[in-house]
């Protein structure tokens, strides 16, 4: 058993990854998955972006409380991705404005992209992964 | 899973010797842990456990090695903050046993 990154695949290349989140954070289990997909992706030195849309932008938001539903508050772990190396979050501006979101209601800082500037950054990526 | 007794207490650990429940955790458990990974507990081994009990109050992860090796020379300098300084507290990976010594699950993006 050893740390990930400690390993070495000897390729070197570094891919663009982007990790599409679409789902409320709790009722499924995408976005946790996702998150630990992320986290483990982290490992790997690849370039990766992480995108909030449609509910998936719930994920993102402030005072989140799951005591009552009973399962782990991982909205806290979206801030410990810059420790990972992991700086580019970037939310949909339509999904924000139709749920009466601003920035300021979020947890991490990111960028917030129009629809077209979110498909130049999709068609830019080697790789597109959609929880 | 497995029950273990520790001081008298029964206690839930994962198939890797994890524990399940990390509320039930104190310094007993944080003890048999140690004992367990053969590790000897110094003040020094405290402070790596007690920042990853931190940690885990923030973020709710268990850090990999290379974030809880930054991290920790973010808040106590690089001379700990470093592989060697860890490797030599924590033999067999910091982030693996300090993070059962600590009561965590194990690190996510640890194989």
């Amino acid at each position: 058993m050893s740390d990930m990154d400690e390993m070495d695949d000897g390729s070197g290349i570094i891919k663009k990854f982007m990790f599409l989140n679409r789902k409320a954070p709790h009722g499924t289990v995408y976005a946790l998955e996702g998150l630990e997909v992320v986290l483990i992706t982290a490992a790997f030195d690849q370039d990766v972006s992480l995108v909030f849309t449609d509910d998936g932008v719930f994920q993102l938001m402030k005072g989140i409380d799951t005591k009552g539903i009973e399962v782990k508050d991982f909205s806290k772990t979206y801030r410990a991705l810059e420790g990972y190396d992991i700086e580019k979050l970037y939310v949909d501006q339509a999904s924000m404005d139709a749920r009466g979101l601003t920035e300021d209601d979020l947890i991490v800082d990111v960028t917030v992209l129009s629809v077209d500037e979110m498909a130049n950054l999709m068609a830019e990526q080697d790789v597109v992964i959609s929880f | 899973m497995p029950m273990v007794n520790i001081a008298g207490k029964e206690v839930e650990v994962d198939e890797e010797g994890y524990l399940v429940d990390l509320s039930q955790w104190n310094e007993d458990i944080a003890k048999y842990m140690a004992v367990e990974e053969k590790v000897d507990l110094t003040d020094s081994h405290w402070e790596v456990v007690n920042f990853l009990r931190e940690y885990y109050a923030e973020y709710q992860i268990a850090p990999a090695v290379r974030v809880l090796t930054k991290a920790i020379g973010k808040k106590l300098g690089p001379e700990k903050g470093n592989n060697k300084y860890l490797y030599e507290l924590f033999p067999y990976g910091p982030a693996k046993q300090a993070c059962k010594i600590a009561g965590l699950p194990k690190p996510t993006g640890c194989i």
